[in-house]
């Protein structure tokens, strides 16, 4: 009885959501300020991809915001896990041949492919999230294939902090010379050049460098203390 | 056009075995093929900047910790 009265409320409550987005055209401009993205946005921060511009011009408080959200994640994880029970040393198969000599090839070119993405954030899809992520899942394969090595958790830790050091510091220099937090102060250049785009570039470096490190240090606590 | 059904098929296909397994290592499994064909859908959308950051860390790494965690819990759900 409860399972036919819970599909029937799913049913109504798909039948509205699809005949209320219904009449909505797909995929049209609608908002002026998306319009003003899409038209100016280019130059007005000097970045050739929107996506970035708006993430780290337009809103770039936000994305202040996001990494903190990060960080304070990564800071309760090793918190509620470092009260745990002393870990017993448990007897690990080492990896084979194969798989060991395949992840020690493939690491240094995951971390290529990360840095290159959030280098690249202002002028290709991408930027320091996704490089962030991608790097650290080098990190989980070699936690994976390479049992014995394991990156230095003061190393994570000056990292991530360095890297959020480098985007309040350089917010900070917005608000002294360009009169508010976050303001692009450097010359912008030509689009579609590395050194382009004022300080976008070294934004997404740092945020780059503290996701990654933020994320590679949750998976070392989690294979640590499991 | 039918390559991208296909793919919503599939997608739909792995969510729900995602929830009816009961083996939760295979769930996991299900779990990220379903975040897998979301980001090749948003490739298709015309967002590859979602995309990436879907693939890495949908497919990816929310998958090692799940199968982290599981391997400290119980496998099987009873």
């Amino acid at each position: 009885m409860r399972r036919i009265v819970a599909i029937l409320l799913l049913i109504i409550v798909a039948l509205g959501i699809s005949l209320s987005l219904a009449k909505i055209p797909f995929g049209t401009p609608k908002t002026k300020v998306g319009r003003h993205y899409i038209n100016e946005g280019v130059k007005e921060t000097g970045a050739a991809n929107i996506v970035t511009s708006v993430v780290l011009s337009y809103r770039g408080f936000d994305t202040l915001g996001e990494v903190t959200v990060l960080f304070i994640a990564a800071i309760g994880l090793g918190a509620v896990l470092t009260g745990a029970t002393e870990k017993k040393a448990r007897k690990t198969e080492p990896a084979s041949l194969v798989l060991y000599t395949g992840c020690r090839l493939l690491f240094p070119l995951i971390l290529i492919f990360g840095s290159y993405i959030f280098i690249h954030g202002h002028l290709t899809p991408g930027g320091g999230f996704q490089g962030g992520a991608i790097i650290a899942s080098g990190f989980l394969l070699i936690y994976l294939g390479c049992r014995e090595r394991r990156i230095s958790r003061k190393a994570s830790k000056l990292t991530e902090s360095l890297g959020g050091l480098l985007f309040v510091v350089t917010g900070l220099l917005g608000l002294a010379f360009g009169g508010y937090f976050l303001s692009n102060f450097l010359p912008k250049g030509t689009a579609n050049e590395l050194f382009s785009a004022g300080i976008i570039p070294i934004i997404y470096i740092a945020i780059g460098f503290k996701v990654g490190s933020e994320l590679a240090s949750i998976i070392d606590n989690l294979i640590e203390e499991s | 056009m039918i390559f991208v059904f296909f793919l919503i098929l599939l997608m739909l296909i792995a969510a729900m075995a995602a929830s009816i397994f009961r083996d939760l290592i295979s769930a996991v499994i299900a779990a990220a093929l379903v975040s897998l064909i979301a980001s090749i859908l948003f490739y298709f959308l015309q967002a590859p900047d979602v995309a990436m950051a879907e693939a890495a860390i949908g497919a990816a790494l929310t998958a090692a910790i799940f199968i982290i965690a599981i391997r400290r819990t119980s496998r099987y759900e009873e």
